[in-house]
């Protein structure tokens, strides 16, 4: 099939150094996160104002009369929150070339051409080069997964003892709902944001994304979601945990509307992300990337941000319900004046089982990238790979009920949904069969990232497994709502998408960043890392199996020494998150060892620039001649024609431009 | 060397060991072993016990399920185990492996086989659900269940409030107390309903779970097949105390429970007189027999005051 | 940047994002309403007398929320009212309580917590009645509960004679009607910490009127801590 090629000045880099004055300005008059916050904070009074005003507070005649007594201050606390993030993106200059353009002047940024002087600066600017918004994701969410893991941390001390309690409950309670919120919200971008737009148009043979505002207001809407879920522990937290059931979300004091917000929030940058990526990867190829020299990676990671596009909205939604249930006194979820609670059982689950494919998907595009290159073998059978992909991204959204098998829906959907969440299992295995056909007589290199993909398959086939167990409805009524479904998505989620993570960032750095992370520390944060998140979480099972239930601070006294077990093995796994951390900063700030281009000897096409790659990524369009995983093949052409004669991409062009006439 | 990336490509059986026989042997004897003793050793001990027959089901289903997990997860572990010390870089080899782009038989066979099994427990689910002596495996099937014992079952509602379970027997008066009894051999209807947020009433020996709704009957079904203790907790986070929200239940001999139910209707009666009528579900905010000062001070039931009478305007 | 450049700013940094976490472990986490301490000089396990003193206020006066309603427990050694609802009192001992209750009626959701139960003598004393239940839907009779779930104590809080008087104002309470409650029970001789709550949906302007004050420990909820 002809790929409709662009011509090559319409790839200019994306990024760019403003043209015209603003230009020269000293760093701290330009536009950026300094400026973002004092929008944030203006942003925050002024709509604390208005919702004072709308319901009386400040002793102006009551423009809301049916808010009645509590002194529950939501209005307020939304309206703040929203003009906060309204504030927040006026002060990195978001809306600067929209205003400009509406009053008929060039915008300032036009995304092509120029490209951001160096310095750490960029880093902190809205700026439009998709590496810098990658490496901008990057820190973020490590920033993001070490604070949530401090929750974790704060909640296995809790659990040491049934009767000794370290926290109140009232503490305890909005530990737990910090943690899994921050977790599922935010961890929906952790190997998209960072992974997927730095690479995506370096694997397609891109010079940018298609739409380089999108992709960078989903990376500045993260840190706004990340603090205004923080910031919820002042009003007291929320305790409902991350799945925020109605009617509980609606009774919970102000720290729900912080919920509320944040997670509708992560949901818009989730939708605006997901439709970057999809745009991009079909329309930015380059001349000779087909689809099915496509390299897994970004499979995954269209699947994953189509699964974003079509789940992201439904959240939002919920979200927005929710809110108008708590601060305008609508009735959605409360079942005595006509509403429902299951509708929000059902509408947040639409959105919450496709958000955990959202989560696992990315890690085994991953996976799939780094054995071909540690093996030295081609990924096998790779359209099985496709399939099982795009399989299950299809089926995510035919499973949702699943988590609902108990409370009460109708019982004759529940054999529908157990069939459709067993099918799920069927392309969620081919990504092993992909596995272990590309290990069978491979040339294996235990270098960390492999170590990391290894660990990832041994951990995901538990988590995987664990689902099957869950999905059938009379184990599931044991096992619903108890540590069981906590191992089993620890399992998947951590143990498939971080260690995917960590692999993916041993091995793309160099790439990235040009520095190459310590192999020693790395060897040492896989193994510590990989013990102890097995003795943490494998317990976990039986424990759930024995009875406790999720989110409690008081279990059986008989599982005490499990509990305690499972307790120091997390402080031991949060060290090893401290040790990749250290080597992280080590490498990064100290040591910053060069690395060569291509360290890894792979046949990505990333692979071919430089390390970190030139300002345009590529010279030239480059002509893709073949698959990434052609490793082994006698003879195999190189990737990519990185300079093309002249004749080529014309001939190229004229060629497709023939196919469209005949057709 | 073309050729031999050939034969490699046809799988097993060509030049050099027969990798895929080794596999399977040591595949084998881990997966018959592991079988063996999930299904004979561990399983009569199997969560959830067998204290009901929904408790038997669900046993049972788990006991299949990890005899159909354990060799497929020994299968994968095995051949990684297997291809990490077999298959692993030697020093100074800087060939690349074998061109293997694929093998459509072992591709089909893997895919089929994965099909199988799981519509295999697809359906063997679905039988533990509908087959009458297990009635729905203890789950809760909502105010419509489809699955239900023969005969007329005990009726115990279960309502769930912040935070505590109460128990209602209507067959006998329709007294309420915190005190779960329950008697053996009996199929006994779980009527779980709640009072303000979702709260979830899971007795873990008698392997019921059904959430609780506000304004909804959740129905499930069991019947117990052994006296003793039964463990009540809250399944589903519910505010500030559900870590505390649990208490013990007793399944007793059916003459020790008719015994205690008249006992408790007689002593209770006084108490059963302020309750309001029984029924499968209760909309507390807006209580008929409050007394009419109490109506006349604006007081008509606990509602908190969230929704003034006239918000939200129904249509 | 140079190399001890680099070196300081991480050095900063670190220790400002340590700081900040150990401000928010240990004002946040850790803190709380104070714990108003009843068994020190009383062994346990003896069956020695406590005499527990609390109120229930229906705002109270002192703190962030001021229209919340609201426990407070009087200090057994100054005799000040504290406004917490955090206690400790001695393992396997007869805890004689008494509680002045300010605050007007509220109906039950669920009328069976009207009835007194776990209490020595199956009744409480309410001025000096003894009392076996209330009803809280047949008149304007009940304000708060009392109920430790964890030994099954529950003691409603009747309300004053007549509710549409002035009912007190300011927090604590030291006058204006108000009824006086007494019962007793004996503590478990397991330690550890028993939860108490309230079970009259008091908690206004919330769904079911168990939000704010009733989900917050210090207001409607708290605990008992029994120690050795």
């Amino acid at each position: 099939m002809a790929i409709e090629t662009q011509p090559d000045r319409a790839q200019g880099a994306g990024g760019g150094q403003p043209l015209g004055r603003s230009g020269a300005r000293p760093w701290w008059r330009r536009p950026a996160i300094h400026t973002a916050i004092v929008g944030a904070v203006i942003g925050y009074l002024l709509g604390h104002l208005l919702g004072d005003y709308l319901t009386g507070a400040t002793g102006a005649a009551n423009q809301y009369p049916n808010v009645p007594l509590s002194d529950s201050e939501d209005w307020p606390i939304v309206l703040g929150y929203v003009f906060a993030i309204v504030g927040w993106l006026a002060g990195l200059g978001v809306f600067n070339d929209i205003f400009r353009q509406m009053i008929g002047r060039p915008a300032a940024y036009n995304g092509n051409g120029q490209h951001e002087d160096g310095g750490l600066a960029k880093y902190f600017r809205y700026s439009l080069d998709h590496k810098v918004v990658g490496l901008q994701y990057l820190v973020g969410m490590i920033i993001y997964f070490c604070t949530a893991g401090l929750f974790a941390m704060a909640i296995r001390t809790e659990l040491l003892s049934p009767v000794h309690h370290v926290f109140t409950s009232q503490v305890y309670v909005e530990i737990v709902g910090e943690h899994g919120t921050m977790m599922m919200m935010l961890m929906s971008s952790v190997i998209l944001g960072p992974f997927g737009n730095y690479l995506i148009p370096l694997m397609i043979g891109a010079k940018r994304v298609a739409f380089p505002r999108v992709e960078a207001l989903s990376f500045w809407l993260t840190p706004m979601a990340f603090l205004i879920l923080l910031s919820g522990l002042l009003l007291g937290g929320f305790p409902f945990g991350w799945t925020g059931y109605a009617p509980l979300s609606i009774q919970s004091t102000v720290g729900a509307d912080s919920y509320a917000v944040a997670f509708g929030l992560m949901g818009v940058s989730m939708i605006l992300a997901g439709f970057n990526i999809i745009v991009t990867v079909i329309c930015y190829r380059a001349p000779g990337m087909r689809w099915s020299r496509l390299p897994m990676f970004c499979w995954a990671m269209v699947t994953t941000s189509f699964l974003m596009v079509l789940a992201a909205p439904v959240l939002v939604g919920g979200m927005y319900m929710l809110l108008m249930d708590r601060t305008a006194q609508t009735a959605f979820f409360a079942s005595r004046l006509g509403g429902s609670s299951y509708l929000y059982e059902n509408l947040f689950w639409f959105f919450g089982h496709p958000e955990v494919y959202i989560l696992a998907l990315p890690g085994f595009g991953i996976v799939s990238e780094i054995i071909p290159v540690m093996c030295r073998k081609p990924l096998f059978a790779y359209k099985v790979a496709g399939a099982g992909m795009v399989g299950v991204g299809l089926l995510s959204f035919f499973v949702w009920q699943h988590h609902l098998f108990d409370s009460g829906i109708n019982p004759d959907m529940r054999p529908l949904f157990m069939l459709t969440t067993e099918l799920i299992s069927i392309p969620t295995g081919f990504i092993y069969l992909v596995a272990l056909g590309t290990f069978w007589k491979a040339k294996i290199r235990f270098t960390v990232p492999m170590l990391f993909a290894l660990g990832m398959y041994f951990n995901f086939l538990i988590g995987g497994v664990s689902g099957v167990f869950l999905s059938d409805v009379p184990a599931d009524t044991t096992e619903h709502g108890s540590f069981f479904v906590m191992a089993h998505f620890h399992y998947t989620i951590m143990g498939g998408l971080i260690f995917a993570f960590m692999g993916g960032l041993y091995y793309w750095l160099p790439k990235m960043m040009g520095i190459k992370l310590n192999t020693t520390l790395g060897k040492w944060q896989f193994w510590l890392m990989f013990i102890s998140f097995n003795s943490t979480f494998l317990p976990l099972f039986a424990v759930g199996m024995a009875g406790q239930p999720r989110r409690v601070f008081e279990y059986a006294l008989n599982l005490q020494p499990l509990n305690d077990w499972v307790s120091i093995s997390s402080f031991v796994l949060g060290f090893s998150i401290l040790l990749f951390v250290i080597n992280f900063v080590w490498s990064t700030v100290f040591v910053r060892e060069r690395a060569t281009a291509n360290p890894w000897q792979s046949r990505g096409l990333e692979w071919q620039v430089a390390s970190p790659p030139p300002a345009e990524n590529f010279d030239q369009i480059p002509v893709v001649l073949s698959g990434p995983y052609d490793y082994g093949v006698k003879d195999a052409q190189p990737v990519a024609d990185l300079h093309p004669p002249a004749g080529v991409l014309s001939a190229a062009i004229s060629q497709s431009a023939a196919t469209r006439a005949e057709a | 060397m073309a050729a031999s990336v050939a034969e490699d490509a046809q799988g097993p059986g060509s030049t050099g060991p027969n990798h895929g026989l080794r596999i399977f042997l040591i595949w084998l004897p881990i997966a018959v072993a592991a079988d063996l003793l999930l299904y004979f050793v561990y399983g009569p001990h199997m969560p959830p016990g067998q204290m009901s027959n929904s408790a038997q089901s669900q046993q049972f289903d788990i006991k299949v399920m990890s005899v159909l997990a354990a060799p497929v997860m020994a299968f994968v572990l095995v051949f990684m185990a297997y291809s990490v010390i077999v298959w692993r870089h030697r020093e100074g080899d800087d060939e690349d492996g074998p061109a293997i782009f694929g093998h459509a038989r072992i591709q089909a066979t893997w895919i089929t086989v994965t099909a199988v099994i799981v519509l295999f427990l697809a359906s063997f689910g679905t039988y533990e659900l509908a087959w009458p002596g297990f009635a729905g495996a203890g789950a809760g099937e909502g105010p419509s269940p489809i699955w239900k014992p023969d005969g007329a079952p005990l009726q115990v509602q279960v309502i769930a409030q912040q935070w505590r379970f109460t128990y209602r027997y209507p067959q006998f008066g329709g007294f309420e107390t915190t005190n779960l009894m329950l008697p053996v051999g009996e199929p006994i209807q779980f009527n779980v309903t709640s009072l303000d947020v979702i709260h979830s009433f899971w007795a873990y020996q008698l392997g019921v779970k059904a959430d609780a709704n506000p304004g909804v009957n959740n129905v499930a079904y069991t019947t117990a097949r052994q006296t003793g203790n039964v463990t009540v907790r809250c399944d589903e986070l519910c505010g500030l105390w559900h870590g505390a929200m649990f208490d013990y239940g007793k399944v007793v001999s059916v003459a020790a429970f008719k015994t205690w139910a008249q006992t408790t209707e007689v002593q209770l009666a006084a108490i059963t007189k302020m309750l309001p009528p029984y029924s499968t579900t209760y909309d507390p905010t807006v209580v008929p027999q409050m007394s009419k000062a109490m109506v006349k001070a604006g007081l008509v039931g606990g509602n908190g005051y969230y929704y003034p009478p006239n918000d939200p305007v129904q249509p | 940047m140079s190399l001890p450049a680099r070196v300081a700013t991480l050095l900063l940094a670190f220790l400002a994002v340590a700081a900040v976490a150990a401000f928010v472990v240990i004002h946040y986490f850790l803190g709380g309403p104070p714990t108003v301490d009843y068994s020190s000089g009383v062994a346990a396990d003896t069956g020695a007398t406590v005499h527990v003193v609390m109120q229930e206020d229906p705002q109270n006066t002192v703190s962030t929320h001021p229209d919340w309603v609201s426990y407070f427990i009087q200090n057994p050694k100054t005799h000040a009212w504290v406004h917490t609802t955090l206690f400790k009192v001695p393992a396997g001992s007869k805890i004689d309580m008494t509680i002045y209750g300010y605050d007007g009626c509220t109906p039950l959701r669920n009328p069976v917590f009207g009835e007194v139960t776990g209490t020595i003598g199956g009744v409480e004393d309410v001025d000096g009645q003894p009392v076996k239940s209330l009803n809280s839907w047949s008149g304007c009779n009940v304000g708060h509960t009392f109920s430790i779930p964890g030994i099954g104590l529950n003691a409603p809080m009747a309300t004053p004679s007549n509710p549409n008087a002035n009912l007190c104002g300011s927090s604590p309470c030291t006058s204006g009607p108000h009824k006086t409650m007494t019962f007793s029970f004996m503590s478990p001789r397991a330690t550890g910490e028993y939860f108490w709550q309230c079970r009259v949906p008091c908690g206004g302007g919330f769904l079911d009127g168990f939000g704010g004050p009733m989900q917050t420990i210090g207001f409607m909820t708290g605990n008992m801590e029994v120690v050795s």
